[in-house]
């Protein structure tokens, strides 16, 4: 073996090619596939696409590293689908572009926060500092959301990425539906506001089943 | 090896900067570190101050101790070890310097950008499309210089290290550019041209990989040269080291889906994954026996050299975490782990225990030698480094082992009537003093990687400490 294995060992062009083989296999098995699995692709039924306002408070939730201590994956073991609610299934995140499951629980997974009996208020109050309503947090306090108006600048480039490069079924009309909003009712809307509509969406697809 | 007449002149300047960029990058990321530890225990650090939260920093750490610290690390032994065991000079040594300051304007840029909140939201892969690009440009000019170094070497052979090296630039180039596809909005702004469970696969496919191949085969490539250089014997097996480099490489591919147990991913991909992850026990171990054995018929030299318990230890840091790891792809016990801290504590008895402490050995062997010095300024110093870092990860790793089973058993415990016992809140409290002992073993920690930066300062400077002919190191090879 030490003899055959001595060709490579002499031909640098050899051993580059070999270790680009011998790295292939496993991301071409494990992935490719599911570009095709129905599981991984079908949005579920009940699924509808993000508001403009979602949309923004996503992108305050993603710039805020949320998602370093909030999982979004309720796993389907008892005790889970017990304390969060219904198991997450792939057919929710079909139109989600980064997926936002983390890895880590820090704080409590919020894949289903927006079907729990939380008012509004309440989320406010906790973004602005957490202690004042669950004393043991170790969550920081984001005052600034309430302070910062959202930045639309982007919001229309944004919604119809999503519809032509990921598939999202807005159509043109909503599109301009959602940018009057941006222009009228939501022009001066906080990122608070924004993130509170995104952490109330989370869930909803599965509304029936809690 | 050997210091004759013919020995061609070694191109070490950039090899120096990396150096140097190690040390420095290591306080800083480590420093970062122990910040957020703190932030964990004492949620008011964060200051209200949007830069300072926990969220931003995170990744900022993460990026500065293994991309800016350990890539540092890896760029510059490679580039060094490339040249000793070719025994030539520097291929392209203007691109070499390119790759210096462009790899540095990545770790800049990173460290303006992720605290301004600019991220892809990928673990491990957080950087926006702009700075992506630049690592891949730098990343390519990186293996060029590597590659074209083997090109013009003077040895028949190509050395096990450089295997392992040239995987790890190959491997990583694939990962980067795969994981990083996305849809630019902005130039800070971007979304992953994946989406949902596939998104996850490719990230964790990535994500695993940046520890199999950054972290793991890149650093064997430094502990198949610093090894048998500090112990003066040649590696135990020769066998073993073809065998388990092809099965290490190949094997490690398949073992992202681990990360994704339970998760909606379907369920065939979960169980290849763990299967391999299984598996990557092997060839994980058999590097661990390759390199601890190496010392055989020298074991002396661990009461003697402060060097030599630093890359043996961090041997058998490897080969607890590369147990550890297969052990917690099995679902069962995923299911207890997972999304703990027990996940924070692996990955620290990896990073702290095998990537940080092999690095640091590796320094010490080289420094030296890069610098024209007879050794480093003081060995005593070595020694108390190497105290520190010990004692720093276990405490690290056993305050997160308990507290991550504790959070573990919290969260599925339930009453005679089925409701759960705790909720999330009442966990939360009690992982407060774990926190705490977490972040005196991280301060431990960095309190030796500090030594460290001040004592290669001091051997660059040329100071002479009072130990004089007390040092062991330095004796070239």
């Amino acid at each position: 073996m030490a003899n055959y294995h001595s060709v490579i060992e002499k031909n640098v062009g050899l051993m580059i090619v070999l270790t680009l083989v011998a790295v292939s296999f496993g991301g071409l098995a494990e992935i490719v596939p599911l570009f095709w699995q129905k599981a991984t692709t079908e949005p579920m039924a009940t699924l509808r696409p993000y508001t403009a306002l979602e949309m923004a408070g996503r992108d305050v939730y993603i710039r805020e590293g949320c998602h370093v201590c909030h999982t979004q994956m309720v796993r389907p073991l008892r005790a889970e689908t017990e304390r969060f609610g219904p198991y997450s299934v792939a057919g929710e995140d079909v139109w989600e572009h980064p997926f936002l499951w983390g890895s880590k629980r820090t704080g409590p997974d919020l894949d289903r926060v927006g079907l729990r009996p939380i008012t509004e208020q309440w989320h406010r109050e906790h973004l602005r500092d957490p202690r004042q309503v669950v004393p043991e947090s170790n969550m920081p306090a984001y005052p600034w959301l309430a302070e910062n108006t959202v930045d639309w600048s982007h919001m229309e480039r944004t919604l119809k990425v999503f519809k032509n490069q990921f598939g999202v079924p807005y159509s043109d009309q909503d599109i301009d539906e959602q940018m009057k909003k941006v222009r009228g009712e939501w022009a001066d809307a906080t990122e608070e506001d924004a993130v509170v509509a995104y952490l109330l969406s989370l869930g909803q697809a599965r509304r029936e089943e809690r | 090896m050997q210091d004759t007449a013919l020995t061609p002149a070694y191109h070490y300047k950039v090899v120096r900067q990396f150096t140097v960029a190690t040390v420095i990058w290591g306080v800083v990321g480590m420093l970062v570190g122990v910040w957020i530890a703190a932030q964990l225990a004492w949620p008011a650090l964060n200051l209200e101050i949007p830069w300072l939260t926990f969220g931003r920093l995170r990744p900022l750490h993460t990026n500065a101790v293994i991309f800016a610290f350990g890539g540092s690390a890896l760029i510059g032994t490679s580039l060094y070890v490339v040249q000793r065991t070719c025994e030539t000079s520097l291929a392209l040594p203007r691109l070499a310097s390119f790759v210096f300051w462009g790899y540095q304007a990545v770790i800049v840029l990173a460290a303006i950008s992720l605290p301004l909140g600019f991220t892809s939201a990928k673990e491990y892969a957080e950087l926006e499309w702009p700075i992506d690009i630049l690592l891949a440009v730098v990343w390519v000019a990186y293996a060029l210089v590597f590659f074209a170094t083997i090109g013009k070497r003077r040895t028949s052979h190509i050395y096990v290290a450089n295997w392992f090296y040239g995987a790890f630039i190959i491997a990583v180039a694939l990962l980067h550019i795969v994981n990083s596809a996305a849809v630019p909005i902005s130039l800070t702004k971007s979304y992953s041209a994946y989406s949902g469970a596939i998104d996850a696969m490719v990230q964790w496919w990535y994500g695993h990989n940046a520890v199999g191949f950054f972290l793991t085969a890149g650093f064997l490539g430094m502990m198949y040269y610093y090894v048998p250089i500090q112990a003066q014997r040649p590696i135990y097996s020769y066998r073993l080291s073809i065998v388990h480099f092809w099965a290490l490489i190949a094997v490690y591919m398949w073992a992202g889906p681990h990360h994704l147990h339970y998760s909606s991913l379907p369920d065939w991909a979960q169980s290849v994954g763990m299967v391999f992850s299984i598996v990557l026990l092997a060839p994980s171990w058999g590097g661990m026996i390759n390199g601890i054995m190496t010392l055989s018929g020298a074991w002396h030299k661990l009461r003697t050299d402060p060097i030599i318990r630093f890359l043996i230890v961090a041997l058998s840091f490897y080969g607890m975490s590369t147990f550890e790891g297969p052990m917690m792809s099995i679902k069962t016990v995923n299911a207890l782990s997972h999304n703990t801290d027990w996940t924070i504590g692996h990955v620290h008895s990896g990073a702290l225990g095998w990537v940080a402490m092999i690095t640091m050995g590796s320094i010490y062997v080289m420094v030296p030698r890069l610098f024209n010095r007879q050794r480093m300024y003081s060995v005593r110093w070595i020694n108390a480094h190497f105290w520190l870092s010990t004692i720093g990860t276990v405490l690290y790793i056993a305050a997160m082992w308990v507290s991550g089973i504790m959070q573990g058993l919290m969260w599925r415990a339930v009453n005679e009537d089925g409701t759960l016992t705790y909720n999330f809140v009442q966990e939360l409290a009690e992982r407060q003093p774990f926190y705490i002992v977490r972040l005196i073993g991280g301060v431990i920690f960095l309190a030796g990687m500090i030594l460290m930066a001040v004592n290669v300062w001091k051997t660059i400077r040329g100071t002479r400490s009072d130990e004089g002919e007390l040092n062991l190191v330095g004796a070239e090879a």
